[in-house]
Parts: structure tokens; sequence; C-alpha cells
């Protein structure tokens, strides 16, 4: 998996990791390490916290306690959910992929003959092909999925960060898009995807993350997807509750002990204890040696 | 070697409806050099600023600059360089405060640039009332582009070069915070570069504008122009070339305009920009009429 690049990317470690939105929740005590090169689908219910959890990944939420390693050093490419794209402005679709290449061309520098070659490679990829001076105004909704993905394919980056990016695409599209993630798979990337078609999950990704505010199960997907954690997962009340006292673990004596903490969650199920124990440890994981090395090689 | 047909041209300039009052006159010639460094300039910046859908924001500045006019006239009297420094300090005040505002807490850019300019406003018009004379306040409002000297063409034409080459350096960020901010933020820090560096520009033109045009009119020369482009042609570049020669070829009809007919010059500017825009509106590939009306053929695919 790693032959492709000569030093391996750090491993991505949450470590208790809790994120929010003013003081409330959306991913509660959160560890786990996913090992470069995983092709990770994140599922759950609404509001389990997947898109806050992308979000933080990709560096544009601050934590509210907890520690997220190995991410600072690398690149993301970032597909949100909602992306702000502004489809009535006046640029061809060419233009709008070309803004992938900003880590070469940056705000500055000139695109040359073969930067706009990679344009047009990435927009074939896609299946765009003839669609470069486009508006993008003229494009369908799944058509401009496709473009988005093109510019991902120029971000290049190590790391690929998508928020439902099959919502709204047809099947054929959606199955050309997945050929590009296994592509990425193969080439090293390590990507994680949010989505809800459980059957495609199955189909193609190795592993899962099962979210619900807090995790309900980590690690090999077949083992992830389960009736009883599906179960555990839609037990997750929705609404935040306005008068939550404050959680314990946040306060300093709790901390020091976060450990203990997880093992008492683990057990309530105790069928999948073995995963989600060696899934906070980073144990019997491939990652198991950029989980104890990553924190001294990433400066 | 063709000595007799220069005085033979000059005649016929000087006898000349279009060019006659420029060859005569040097305060039309004043005229439109300022107006020709300002059309420079904020045609461009009024292109991004309908791009980023703040074509009433550049309005709202033009109000939040007056109390910075105001205090440089309390201060130093009808005093270019006072006038410019106050406008631009209260222009970027009102900009980055509710920039700050609308960035960290729940109001929106709009709410909280309607809070920021309408204090900035309120205090402009105070000012003036208890302290300026209605022909000074006649002066703010309206511009003084027939009476500008030469350190008020001084100031356009480096407010126009300072745009100018900002512009062609912020091009890009610019063009991806208006096409997906989102983006520009997860793959850059410049976003906040493109942004409070674009309010600096629209501050500083505002500025200029307020000189030759008036705080009111400042902004027809930023807005009706991208607006008008907008309904001709669908790419950036043709877009900032239209809008230039649109407010170009409006401050050159105005000037005469006002001039055959002994009219204030920037509302008739202003209007000149406006029959401009109705025309195209009626006319224009993307206006109201094209627009409306189903094509009467279609293509095989």
């Amino acid at each position: 998996m790693h032959m492709t690049t000569q030093t391996p990317p750090p491993a991505i470690e949450l470590d208790n990791l809790t994120l929010g939105y003013e003081r409330h929740p959306a991913v509660h005590h959160l560890s786990l390490t996913i090992a470069p090169g995983s092709l990770v689908a994140l599922v759950g219910p609404n509001g389990a916290g997947k898109s806050t959890l992308i979000k933080a990944l990709a560096g544009q939420l601050r934590p509210i306690s907890g520690q997220l390693r190995g991410l600072s050093s690398q690149r993301i490419a970032w597909l949100p959910q909602h992306t702000e794209l502004d489809r009535s402005f006046p640029i061809p679709v060419r233009d709008m992929v070309a803004m992938g290449l900003w880590h070469q061309v940056g705000a500055l520098r000139r695109f040359s003959a073969s930067h706009r070659a990679q344009c047009d490679q990435a927009l074939a990829a896609v299946g765009l092909t003839g669609f470069e001076e486009r508006s993008l105004d003229t494009l369908s909704g799944g058509q401009l999925q496709r473009a988005l993905f093109a510019r991902l394919i120029l971000q290049d980056a190590p790391v690929v960060l998508l928020d439902e990016p099959f919502a709204a695409v047809d099947n054929r599209t959606t199955d050309d898009l997945l050929a590009l993630l296994h592509r990425w798979h193969a080439q090293g990337k390590t990507v994680v995807a949010v989505l809800h078609d459980v059957a495609q999950v199955r189909a193609h990704f190795p592993l899962t993350l099962l979210l619900a505010r807090e995790r309900v199960a980590w690690g090999p997907t077949a083992s992830v997807l389960t009736r009883a954690h599906w179960a555990q997962a839609q037990r997750m009340q929705e609404p935040f509750d306005d008068d939550a006292p404050l959680c314990e673990a946040e306060t300093p004596a709790a901390t020091a002990a976060p450990h203990d903490h997880k093992h008492s969650q683990g057990h309530g199920h105790s069928h999948s204890h073995a995963h989600t124990h060696t899934g906070s440890h980073g144990h019997a994981h491939p990652s198991a040696h950029a989980t104890t090395t990553a924190p001294k090689a990433t400066p | 070697m063709n000595n007799s047909l220069w005085p033979a041209l000059d005649a016929w300039l000087m006898a000349s409806a279009l060019f006659g009052p420029f060859v005569e006159f040097g305060f039309m010639r004043r005229a439109l050099a300022g107006c020709v460094a300002l059309s420079l300039s904020a045609a461009p910046v009024g292109v991004f600023l309908m791009l980023r859908r703040m074509s009433l924001t550049g309005d709202a500045m033009a109000h939040a600059i007056l109390p910075g006019a105001a205090i440089g006239y309390l201060v130093a009297g009808l005093s270019l360089t006072a006038m410019t420094i106050g406008g631009i300090v209260a222009g970027l005040t009102v900009a980055v405060g509710s920039g700050l505002v609308a960035r960290n807490t729940v109001l929106r850019e709009d709410a909280s640039l309607a809070a920021f300019y309408l204090l900035s406003l309120a205090l402009g018009v105070l000012i003036v009332s208890v302290r300026g004379n209605s022909v000074d306040l006649l002066h703010v409002l309206f511009g003084t582009v027939l009476a500008l000297d030469d350190a008020a063409l001084t100031l356009l034409g480096g407010i126009s070069a300072v745009t100018l080459v900002s512009l062609a350096l912020l091009y890009r960020p610019l063009v991806l915070e208006c096409l997906d901010p989102g983006f520009l933020r997860s793959v850059s820090r410049w976003s906040p570069v493109a942004h409070y560096g674009f309010l600096g520009l629209l501050v500083i033109n505002l500025v200029a504008g307020f000189h030759a045009l008036g705080t009111l009119m400042a902004v027809g020369i930023m807005v009706l122009p991208a607006a008008t482009a907008r309904f001709w042609v669908r790419r950036m570049g043709p877009l900032l070339v239209t809008a230039t020669a649109l407010a170009l070829l409006a401050c050159f009809v105005g000037l005469l305009v006002s001039y055959h007919a002994d009219w204030p010059t920037s509302p008739v500017i202003v209007l000149c920009l406006g029959v401009l825009y109705m025309a195209s509106l009626l006319l224009a590939p993307h206006g109201l009429l094209r627009h409306q009306r189903p094509a009467a053929s279609h293509l095989r695919g």
C-alpha cells in the first residue's frame, strides 16, 4: 500500500476528540487511528456528527477538547456536503477545475500549457470532455459534481475528505466516481467519505466508522455494519439537551483517565469489544507502527 | 511639413460639438482626465462588487465615508488631503468593523454593515449640518468634477494606478473568493486578504469617486457599468473590458451633455450610464426581451 510513496505519510490520529457547537458535543470523546492509505466510509444516522467530524479533519473546525494529529503536515482535499460554489459566476468549467492546481500555481504564478493539459486530463477522467468551455450554470447537478471531482483530482492531495459525494448523483456517475475513489486508494491516498448507501459501503469500502455522536463501531466494514450496531446507533438522542449537565470527562480529574472512560463504553456491547478495543488503542491495525511514531515524526 | 493641416484640424475640433469643449477649456480636459482615471479603476471594482453580490454594499460604503470627509472638512476646511484621509479612515473603519462583526458573531454581513453605515451616515449628516454650509454640502454630495485641480487629478490617477495593480495581484484569489469561498479557505490563507483587500479598494475608489462625482453618485460609476456589461457578455475578461468601456463612454457623453445643456455634471454622467443600462436591458443578448422569449429555432444536440 505504501509502495507508491517513499516516506509513508503519518496516520490520522483522533485522541479523545470532542467537537461541537455552543458547548454541545456533536462528536463526543472519539479516539481512533486511520492508517495512511485507508479507504474509510463514515456512516451514521442524521445528526450523528459525520459532517462535523469531516469539517474538523479538514481543519475548518477547532476541537472543543482532545487532539487531532497527523493532518497538519499534509495537504487535504475536501469536498463539503454543500459547496459554497456560486454557479452563476461567469467562468468556464475548465477555469473552475483549474483552481485545483492552487498548490502549484498559488495566487500569482501563471498557468502553463502543461497545467492546461492536466486540467483537460482531469476533465476527461470524470467524463466531462467537451465541457471545457461551458459555463458553470449550464451544468446539471451530476455534471457539476463530476467537475468538482475533477478539481479534487488536480488537488492531488494525500488525504481526500468527501461529505456525501454521491447525493443526487445518478448510478452511472456514482460508479465512475467510485472507480476514481478506488484509483486514489490504489495510489496510497487516504480517503474518508460520508455515505448513506449501506450496500455501496459494503461493496467498496474496506473500513467503516459507524458514528452516533460517539463511536459505535470502527474497523473492517463487515464487522461494523451489523444489525446490533445499527440498533445502537439509532438509540442516539438526536436533539441537544439544553439542560444537559457538564460532561464529567471534561473536568480535569476525569481527563486524567480517558481510557477508562472509553472502556466502560466498550463493555456496553460486548460482542464488538474486540474491535472497539483495538480501534481505540491502534494495536492490531496496520497503523500500529505509525501510531506510535507519528507524533514524533510530525513537527 | 503639413503645417497647413494643423490649423484646419484645430479649427474643426474647436467647432465640433464633440471635441470643442475639451479643446477650448482646460477644466473640461481636467474633468475628462479625472473621469478616465476613475472609470479605469471604479468599473473593474464594480464588476467584482456585482459578482460578490455586494452592489448595495457599495452604496452603503459610499454613505459610510461621509463623516470621515466631514471631520476632515471640520479640521482643515475644504482640503483635499484632509477629506481624503478622513474618508478613507471612516470607510475602512466601517468595512473592517462590520467584517469583524459578521465573521465573529451571529449577525450576517448585511445586518452588521447596515448597523455600521447608518451610524456613520447619521454622524456625517450631523457634522455637515451643524458645522458646514449648504454649498459645502453640495460639494460633498455632488462632487466637483468641473473644478479638479492638480492635486485632485494626481489623487485620482494615483488611486486608479494602485487599484489596477492591486486587482492584477489579487485577481485569482478574488475570483476564487467570489466563486467558491469555502474552497479558497481550504487551500490557502488568501481569503481574508482578498476580502479586506477588496474592501480597501472599494473604499479608496469611493473616495476618488466622491471627489469627482460626490458621495451619492460615486457608486453609480461602479455598479451601473458592471450591471450593463453583464447583459452583453458572460466571461470575466470581457466583463471587465466592457464595463470599463461603458464607463468611459458615459463619462465622455455625460461631460458633453452637461456642458452643452448647462446641467450639473455628475447626475448627467450617471444618467448616461442609466441610458446605456436601459438600452442594454432591452436589446442585449442576456437582457429582458431576448431572455424572456424562447428561441425561434433550436439545435439538434
